[in-house]
């Protein structure tokens, strides 16, 4: 259809490609979809995607009984009332914790192990990068009981160190081949410049590749903390004790009741998202470079 | 024979050289904490799940605790109808779910990728569900299907269907609406991978086929496709693993309800280990749950030649 356009605006047909005539336009195949064949299907979409997140506004802001479809008399009852009377607090703070311990933990463990997979050979490499693509396969959901044991066995059940530990476990693997695909796409001769400039390999690789690495770091760092930040088994089987809990655990705690308040599980779902969105306006840009960058392919 | 390979041999490169002026041992101590930890929580724990598979294990009953050979597994495969139920229940939820979110990703990844007004804003709001967490996807989706003050009512006010009617404790209607859920959640994960690779499709193919006259439709079946191979298969298989594993939505949806009508295996396992203790058994079902997804990526790397193109 769009190329019937371009033929009738073109005289020649387009099969012709010495045509003098015929524009040459960079970029011009994107230009000439029709504006209803984006506007339409996007439109429709994101009445799908943006309704349940109007809907649990709604439900935060608007009296509790209240029918309306507009939040309006405002209210922030529902906010006070589950950050203190339900714990959201501590459990904010708890979130918190393990969200960035875990982003700083996985970061640093799969720099220096990325480092080490993309600019070394070394005996058990092969072995080792097996193991890493094997490990994507096994599920924490299925390991939640001898992952008990361990934890009770070192005396960290209802210690938010077992989720951190466990959260970091299972995000290394991905995070690691990520961060030694872009430490590959850094020529090893800059790297080598530094040395006979007298830097050694810290220096070189805090100065010259880590800056370059920007990018990848904070979709991987992000990726970390957004999941441990959502992530509920492991919080709900390691932790017992309500004052360790984190925030998924206190929303299911929440719509598991005998008879849910939902104005408080709405209020409690906004200060659930609301970091995770504040992550993403921030990154959002530095996502699609770093995954197109890093790509998954390896 | 080897001497003279020695001696044909160049001495070793200055590249290399000036990197063994660091220790030889560096490249190890730079995996080491990865490896420990890997080795501490996954390797020995699913080494410890094929032991367990093979034990009557249970706290609450430690009376009968020893060695049960292939009892457990006996029992799961001839005994034990509830297994098959998640079983067939996981497989249904894994097709119909990746497959769907397939098809809306790439189709939304194509789109977004066009230019147009408000590409930005359009981009950051179609993906924004991926971040929200498996448990506030619940959440959100509970108060929608609420009978009382979810969407249906004010449909029913609209003349659209009933009052009172509540989607996930009908065993008719909660299946499609748990995919829907979990639809809402999953379709910016593929449609984030495909826009990633989409950005590295030469536009010179495009021109190039825009020259010999080919059509839109076979632009994308001859270029945009075949180039997206790769990145479709693995995060298709590495989707599918999610979805089959992933209890988080489910667990605080439905709870695997009514009636048993939403439980996956992985949910089943959860319920046999917290519930009834029965950690013996919830391990051999484990291991039944690893073998399968063993087996399924390979059948599915093998059918789908992954990578075999390249070189």
């Amino acid at each position: 259809m769009i190329t019937k356009e371009a033929t009738k605006a073109a005289p020649a047909p387009a099969h012709v490609t010495a045509d003098p005539t015929r524009p040459l336009k960079a970029g011009r195949n994107w230009d000439e979809v029709p504006r209803r064949h984006i506007y339409l299907p996007l439109s429709i979409y994101l009445v799908f995607t943006l309704i349940p997140f109007y809907w649990i506004l709604l439900f935060a802001l608007r009296p509790a009984g209240s029918t309306s479809l507009v939040p309006w008399p405002m209210t922030f009852d529902h906010f006070e009332k589950v950050w203190t009377d339900r714990s959201f607090g501590t459990y904010f703070q708890n979130s918190v914790l393990v969200g960035v311990a875990t982003l700083l933990m996985t970061t640093l463990v799969a720099l220096a192990g990325g480092y080490a997979l993309a600019r070394f050979d070394f005996r058990v490499k092969k072995a080792f990068m097996l193991a890493l693509l094997c490990s994507q396969f096994v599920p924490g959901a299925l390991l939640l009981v001898p992952l008990f044991e361990i934890f009770a066995e070192l005396k960290m059940i209802n210690s938010l160190g077992s989720v951190i530990i466990a959260e970091t476990v299972f995000q290394l693997p991905l995070s690691m081949i990520l961060i030694s695909n872009f430490i590959k796409n850094v020529p090893y001769s800059l790297e080598e410049a530094a040395w006979v400039d007298g830097c050694n390999r810290l220096t070189a690789f805090r100065i010259v590749v880590l800056p370059l690495l920007r990018p990848g770091l904070i979709a991987v760092g992000s990726f970390a903390f957004v999941h441990s930040w959502n992530h509920f088994l492991f919080a709900l089987m390691f932790l017992n004790n309500q004052s360790k809990q984190t925030i998924p655990v206190g929303l299911n705690t929440l719509m598991s009741a005998d008879s849910v308040d939902l104005g408080a599980l709405a209020a409690g779902g906004i200060i659930a998202a609301v970091p995770v969105v504040i992550v993403f306006a921030f990154i959002q840009k530095w996502l699609i470079t770093g995954f197109s960058a890093g790509a998954v392919k390896g | 024979m080897a001497q003279a390979a020695a001696v044909a041999k160049p001495p070793a490169p200055p590249r290399r050289r000036r990197a063994s002026a660091t220790p030889r041992r560096l490249p190890y101590l730079l995996i080491a904490p990865a490896a420990l930890l890997m080795l501490g929580f996954i390797a020995y724990p699913v080494i410890s799940v094929f032991y367990y598979s093979l034990q009557n294990y249970n706290p609450t009953k430690p009376w009968r605790n020893g060695f049960a050979g292939f009892d457990n597994f006996v029992h799961a495969f001839t005994d034990d109808p509830v297994f098959w139920d998640t079983l067939t229940f996981s497989a249904k939820w894994v097709v119909v779910e990746v497959g769907l979110q397939l098809l809306f990703g790439l189709a939304l990844a194509l789109i977004v990728n066009q230019t147009f007004v408000g590409r930005g804003l359009g981009r950051a709001m179609v993906f924004s569900p991926w971040a929200v967490s498996g448990v506030l996807t619940s959440a959100i989706w509970v108060l929608l299907y609420n009978s009382q003050t979810g969407i249906t009512r004010y449909l029913a006010d609209m003349g659209i269907g009933s009052y009172g009617t509540s989607w996930l404790s009908d065993t008719s209607t909660v299946f499609p609406a748990a995919v829907v859920a979990d639809l809402w959640r999953g379709v910016p994960f593929f449609a984030i991978l495909i826009l990633a690779d989409l950005q590295s499709v030469s536009k010179d193919l495009y021109e190039a086929a825009e020259v010999d006259g080919a059509s839109r439709v076979k632009q994308f079946w001859h270029i945009t496709l075949p180039h997206l191979k790769d990145a479709i298969i693995l995060s298709t298989l590495l989707r599918a693993v999610w979805e089959f594993n992933n209890v988080d939505l489910l667990y605080t949806l439905t709870g695997g309800g009514p009636a048993g009508e939403t439980t996956t295996l992985p949910l089943y396992i959860a319920n046999t280990s917290v519930d009834a203790h029965n950690f013996g058994y919830a391990s051999a079902l484990t291991a039944v749950a690893f073998v399968i997804l063993l087996f399924c990526s390979m059948v599915y790397l093998r059918l789908s030649k992954f990578g075999g193109t390249d070189k």
